[in-house]
């Protein structure tokens, strides 16, 4: 199997996670600017973990691709 | 005492999803068949589709490691465990993983390693020959597909009850995206998949356990609060059991939720099932074999270790937090009940449910949508590591010594490809089986059980005492496997017959009054119109007459039934109030208290009540009084063998304590069996002539040298983070003793 130009997995990974952050993040803060009624709240709304997880899934997400990009060194699985 | 309270699920799919929870989903979708189709231009050979080309990193596989057993039944399974039984959860991740990982990791990985095989049953061959090689692939073969579709029909019915999606499209969507990316890729595809998957879980579910210790205040908090709501959820378990230790309530059978002690908890779980789990079950093994050396190996074993410690944080603490933060709106605990409960998707929601009903009561737009696709990611990576076990078996232990042995490398990579989608439709097959046979899903379940331990006693001793023959391992193998089943049948076997409890099942539409005390607790239901199902309760035929038209029952004159039954008799109201007083006075002074008559359980999950407004109810150990006119069914069910219900006066041999639960069950079970193992195989082998050192040389200890892996900087010894893992194993259980 030719290992040397096969995109590591923690690209997915990486790529993945960050899609995801900026969609939860992004949702955290629509929620946030325009929270939704009370009784459709989750508990501990006021907490605004979308927005905090978010970010830190976009930070994960960064780092992996920043770590893992393929173009330009060599990969590995 | 299940009665007094009235008690109501909500209606409707557990979870609602909206826009953007979908886009996640979808998302997820694309990326898992991009995956696969960019990973099929590396898996040209055979060696590269069945072993990733023995190329993966320490870091893949530890994480394929753990994520292979990281699927949605295991968390949804374990938190439900961590709220029937507490801390004692906890166990399958510390006493009943790690030791037993770190001896796969420095013992037994060497032999694995260096005899290059390509499966556990590769090693029997190897070891002791083809009659217990094929013995152990077709086995694990069959077995890996029944599991599979067991798994995948579980699936289906956990995504119906939570999101209300039909069950043909979640068993096809999953099961068609797997084939594709498994035919394709072959393992690096399913250990890719299992990367991905593992980060989903972990970042779709940590939230719960940090949001819901910040609800309820801290861990301390936590404890007081599950002390406080344990006799109202768990009223059947002695006021005493303790749900808030690991160890310290293990000094008797009485003493925990689990009717375990600590005998059974370390040489039962700690030693047979867990060892035989890890060390042998080859979907595990193959996950590590295929390192890119034998360092790779032992370090991506360890790693797999440390996060499997780390699992109880996103399954253990939820499955407690069920305990302290669910809640109905007037403050009291919600109850859930055990899958087996009649009540269960009726009126109550199961012990599975726990962890989706705290993301459903936590998670938003968007975190709800990760969560769910951690959840679907769960289950379709682990169809996908069992599709790839079982394309591997088949392929080099079943297909190629026993159907054409002298096939080119090309065409065992194209059977296995063909091995891979027949996995998949063998595994669809088993899930629509289920559809109409639900009720052997319980034993589906337990089925590798009967193989995995049997294995692991054939293996070690193999491994470690080379006067062990070709037959010792095959008798040992087969012995073993037959006495494990035989103790399953006996535990659920019943001589005089087994009964289902007593239930009124009130039909759809019927007209009920409720009779109510100052608690608002039913004192009697009385059913005016309708339908009833009577399930083994005594009732004189001469109360009813024939319905001509419906081909039913009916009552002639009112009737009432019993509130308890007992042998099959009911119980006069008066006798049930004195037993009922009497019951709680003994439950007022902390004593244990079983009830001395079976309660009759009262199921309504969609009648009307007389203002015209629909309800639905579940209660017991309440008269019911059927209206003269109302259609009535009558069902009386028994029988001697029951995989639902486990006959104590049996379980007693076995797990040596009446009390024992059924987890208890399963692991003296595996103790015994593990037990058998050893000493047929070593028996038999006295009495057989044994192979030559030089057959056994690279597969038994004394004739395997290590190679020389050459220099490497000491944070990369294996017998280093062994032994730090082992030290901060020994100090969670101290603290959390």
């Amino acid at each position: 199997m030719d290992t040397e130009h096969q995109v590591p997995i923690w690209f997915f990974v990486g790529g993945l996670l960050l899609i995801y952050g900026v969609l939860i993040f992004g949702g955290g803060v629509y929620a946030w600017l325009s929270p939704p009624p009370v009784e459709h709240r989750v508990k501990l709304f006021e907490y605004h973990a979308d927005i905090w997880w978010g970010l830190l899934l976009v930070g994960v997400g960064t780092l992996y691709l920043w770590l893992n990009w393929p173009w330009g060194k060599k990969g590995e699985a | 005492m299940l009665g007094a309270l009235l008690l109501a699920a909500e209606s409707g799919p557990l979870i609602s999803i909206g826009p953007l929870d979908w886009v996640i989903i979808v998302i997820y979708f694309a990326v898992v068949l991009g995956i696969g189709f960019y990973l099929k231009r590396f898996a040209g050979t055979g060696e590269d589709f069945f072993l990733a080309g023995r190329k993966m990193t320490a870091w893949i596989a530890g994480v394929s490691f753990i994520s292979a057993n990281l699927s949605s039944l295991e968390t949804m399974g374990w938190s439900a465990m961590a709220y029937q039984y507490g801390m004692l959860g906890a166990h399958a991740y510390f006493i009943g993983a790690i030791p037993a990982i770190l001896f796969l990791a420095i013992v037994m990985m060497p032999f694995y390693y260096i005899c290059k095989t390509h499966s556990v049953p590769g090693y029997l061959k190897l070891r002791y020959g083809e009659a217990a090689r094929s013995l152990a692939g077709l086995s694990f073969a069959i077995l890996t597909v029944l599991v599979s579709g067991s798994s995948m029909f579980a699936m289906a019915k956990i995504l119906h009850l939570l999101l209300g999606w039909d069950m043909n499209i979640s068993i096809w969507v999953s099961s068609i995206t797997v084939a594709v990316y498994v035919v394709l890729g072959g393992l690096i595809s399913a250990v890719f998949n299992e990367v991905v998957q593992f980060f989903l879980i972990w970042f779709g579910t940590l939230l719960i356990p940090i949001l819901g210790l910040i609800h309820v205040g801290g861990w301390k908090n936590m404890m007081a609060r599950i002390s406080e709501n344990v006799s109202t959820i768990h009223p059947d378990l002695p006021p005493g059991a303790d749900f808030t230790s690991l160890w310290s309530n293990l000094g008797s059978f009485e003493s925990n939720p689990m009717g375990i002690d600590w005998f059974g908890m370390v040489f039962g779980l700690g030693l047979a099932v867990s060892f035989g789990y890890w060390c042998t079950d080859f979907l595990q093994v193959q996950r590590v074999i295929v390192a890119k050396d034998l360092r790779a190996a032992q370090n991506g074993t360890i790693i797999g270790a440390v996060l499997k410690m780390c699992v109880p944080l996103i399954v253990t603490i939820p499955g407690l937090l069920g305990l302290a933060v669910l809640l109905n709106p007037d403050g009291s605990p919600v109850v859930l009940v055990p899958e087996s409960d009649p009540r269960a998707n009726i009126t109550h929601r199961t012990f599975n449910d726990v962890l989706p009903l705290l993301m459903g009561q936590y998670l938003g737009p968007g975190l709800l949508g990760l969560g769910v696709t951690a959840m679907i990611a769960g289950f379709m990576s682990g169809m996908a590591g069992n599709v790839s076990a079982f394309a591997t078996v088949w392929t080099y232990d079943v297909y190629r010594p026993l159907i054409y042995k002298n096939g080119t490398d090309r065409h065992y990579l194209n059977v296995g490809r063909w091995a891979s989608l027949l996995g998949v439709l063998a595994s669809i097959g088993t899930a629509y089986l289920l559809f109409f046979f639900s009720n052997i899903l319980e034993y589906l379940q337990v089925l590798i059980f009967f193989f995995i331990v049997p294995l692991f006693g054939v293996v070690i001793v193999g491994m470690l005492w080379k006067r062990a023959t070709a037959a010792g391992g095959f008798w040992g193998f087969l012995t073993a496997m037959v006495f494990s089943i035989a103790m399953w049948v006996f535990v659920h076997y019943f001589p005089q017959g087994w009964q289902p409890d007593p239930r009124i099942e009130i039909g759809k539409g019927a007209k009920v009054e409720l009779i109510v005390n100052n608690e608002n607790a039913p004192t009697q239901i009385i059913v005016r119109e309708g339908e009833v199902k009577l399930t083994n309760v005594p009732l004189h035929k001469s109360l009813l007459t024939n319905d001509e038209q419906s081909k039913l029952l009916i009552a002639a004159a009112d009737v009432v039934l019993p509130s308890r039954v007992a042998e099959g008799a009911p119980i006069a109201e008066e006798e049930a109030d004195r037993q009922r007083a009497v019951e709680r006075a003994e439950r007022e002074k902390g004593n244990r208290v079983k009830p001395a008559a079976k309660p009759v359980v009262v199921l309504a999950p969609d009648v009307v009540l007389p203002d015209g407004q629909k309800s639905k109810f579940g209660t017991a150990d309440v008269p019911v009084v059927i209206a003269r006119n109302v259609a009535i069914e009558l069902i009386e069910i028994r029988h001697t063998f029951a995989p639902a219900a486990f006959n104590p006066d049996h379980t007693k041999w076995i797990a040596r304590s009446p009390a024992a639960q059924p987890m208890a069950v399963n692991m003296y079970s595996g103790f015994w069996t593990f037990c058998v193992a050893l000493l047929v195989t070593i028996g038999v082998s006295l009495a057989t002539k044994p192979k030559s050192d030089e057959e056994l040389k690279n597969l038994v200890m004394g004739l395997t040298p290590l190679p020389d892996q050459g220099r490497a900087p000491w944070y990369e010894s294996p017998y280093l983070w062994a032994s730090v893992v082992a030290a901060v194993l020994i100090a969670i259980n101290v603290i959390f003793w």
